[in-house]
């Protein structure tokens, strides 16, 4: 097996082509963009529960994506959870009596945060805080509640149609 | 009763004793190997003409087996998915089946039966002809001049071709699912993008380095040292297959096990 050129362009060939395909993974299959942008500014909320909040979940407005959950911290004065968020730098013109509350993507999807707007004049700057704050909603507590309303319920049910036919 | 058990032990002591000797032989062969990188590092055509032998050489079966693998996968993942009515999710599930598992381990299996063969095969067939001798008596060190640049190209080939296989997978499931089965074009390729990590990236990329080592040092080795017969040479290339098989499987499950 002489190396003639022919071979020679044709290895050249096969190496660019493995990297070419290699650039289409690491680009077209990952949403790569989305959190390797380090620019943007930082922002707090206190939760009382933010159960299911992930690091790098996406920060909401208006359904769109406007940052990236950093971290989340447990305060040990407050006994609550803190969550910082970096905000991408065009969406600087958040009024700072917007809220913030953890919202599920689908029924049992993952969660979110998701930022109502405010009326005030004023934004949110760096290291602020968003002071209104509700919490994730955790579906097991409303089962619990609502299994608890229906035992109730069908309590009283019962005992009114004790005499009704039965099938 | 109890000489024939006792002959029965011994054999397997024999050979249990013969295997770890050859992981020893490995070892040292590996060893020897990193001591004649400089000379092949000095002569990069030797190597480029491998990665031509080994990679080029290799597209053809890597490109239809991908599509093939992607087109199944997208048949087979859009009736899994559509009985959980959940096929939007295919994009993302056939994206992350090909990258973490199917495109290093079916390309090492593949390369181990397409290229791993005749790196055995040809190293096996110089030993037995005594060229690997006639070189060393001209004082050319045939572990630079021919191993390490077969073993070189192998492991540059295995990476780039996993890459290959990966990518056009992608696309023939792309092909049957969005094109045939009828899935959403943009949620095919949002909801990949939405759950696959640049991690899952990554994992498919050292998974394949290390499937690209472990195929070429067992093709180079077993070549290397085959038994100078005609026999010999069928033997060391059938276990060439048998023994990259096995391994790579077995390391695929630790690899995962660790990333996980």
């Amino acid at each position: 097996m002489e190396s003639t050129p022919a071979r020679e362009l044709g290895a050249g060939m096969f190496v660019l082509l493995g990297f070419a395909a290699l650039f289409f993974l690491a680009t077209q299959t990952t949403n790569i963009e989305s959190y390797i942008n380090e620019d943007g500014y930082l922002v707090t909320a206190t939760f009382e529960d933010v159960a299911g909040l992930k690091e790098r979940a996406p920060v909401t407005m208006a359904g769109v994506t406007i940052g990236r959950v950093e971290k989340i911290e447990f305060d040990p004065d407050g006994l609550n959870a803190v969550v910082t968020m970096r905000i991408g730098p065009k969406f600087n013109r958040i009024p700072d009596d917007s809220d913030a509350s953890i919202l599920t993507a689908g029924l049992l999807g993952s969660k979110y945060v998701g930022i109502g707007p405010g009326g005030s004049e004023t934004y949110l700057a760096a290291n602020s805080r968003i002071e209104l704050t509700q919490s994730a909603i955790v579906l097991e507590n409303i089962i619990g509640k609502l299994l608890f309303r229906f035992g109730t319920e069908s309590d009283h049910a019962t005992s009114s149609t004790d005499a009704g036919p039965s099938e | 009763m109890a000489a024939p058990e006792a002959g029965t032990i011994g054999q397997a002591g024999r050979r249990l004793g013969a295997a770890v000797r050859k992981l020893g032989a490995v070892a040292f062969f590996l060893m020897a190997m990193l001591r004649a990188l400089p000379y092949a590092m000095r002569r990069p055509a030797l190597v480029w003409r491998q990665v031509h032998n080994a990679g080029v050489l290799s597209l053809v079966i890597i490109m239809t087996s991908g599509f093939f693998v992607g087109m199944v996968i997208g048949l087979q993942g859009y009736d899994a998915f559509s009985r959980l009515r959940q096929e939007d999710l295919l994009g993302a599930g056939a994206a992350l089946t090909l990258l973490k598992e199917l495109g290093p381990v079916v390309t090492a299996l593949l390369f181990a039966g397409r290229a791993g063969t005749a790196l055995t095969a040809e190293i096996g067939l110089m030993r037995a002809t005594d060229q690997l001798s006639a070189m060393e008596v001209m004082a050319v060190d045939p572990m630079g001049r021919i191993a390490v640049p077969r073993f070189l190209g192998g492991v540059i080939s295995v990476p780039l071709l996993t890459a290959v296989f990966s990518s056009i997978g992608i696309l023939g499931a792309y092909f049957v699912g969005v094109q045939l089965m009828g899935v959403d074009n943009g949620a095919f390729w949002s909801q990949m993008q939405e759950y696959v990590e640049s991690e899952d990236v990554w994992e498919g990329v050292l998974k394949s380095a290390v499937f690209g080592v472990a195929a070429s040092l067992v093709a180079v080795f077993e070549g290397y040292t085959s038994e100078r017969t005609a026999e010999g040479v069928g033997l060391a290339t059938t276990r060439t297959v048998v023994i990259t098989s096995v391994l790579v499987l077995i390391l695929d499950y630790m690899i995962t096990a660790f990333l996980l």
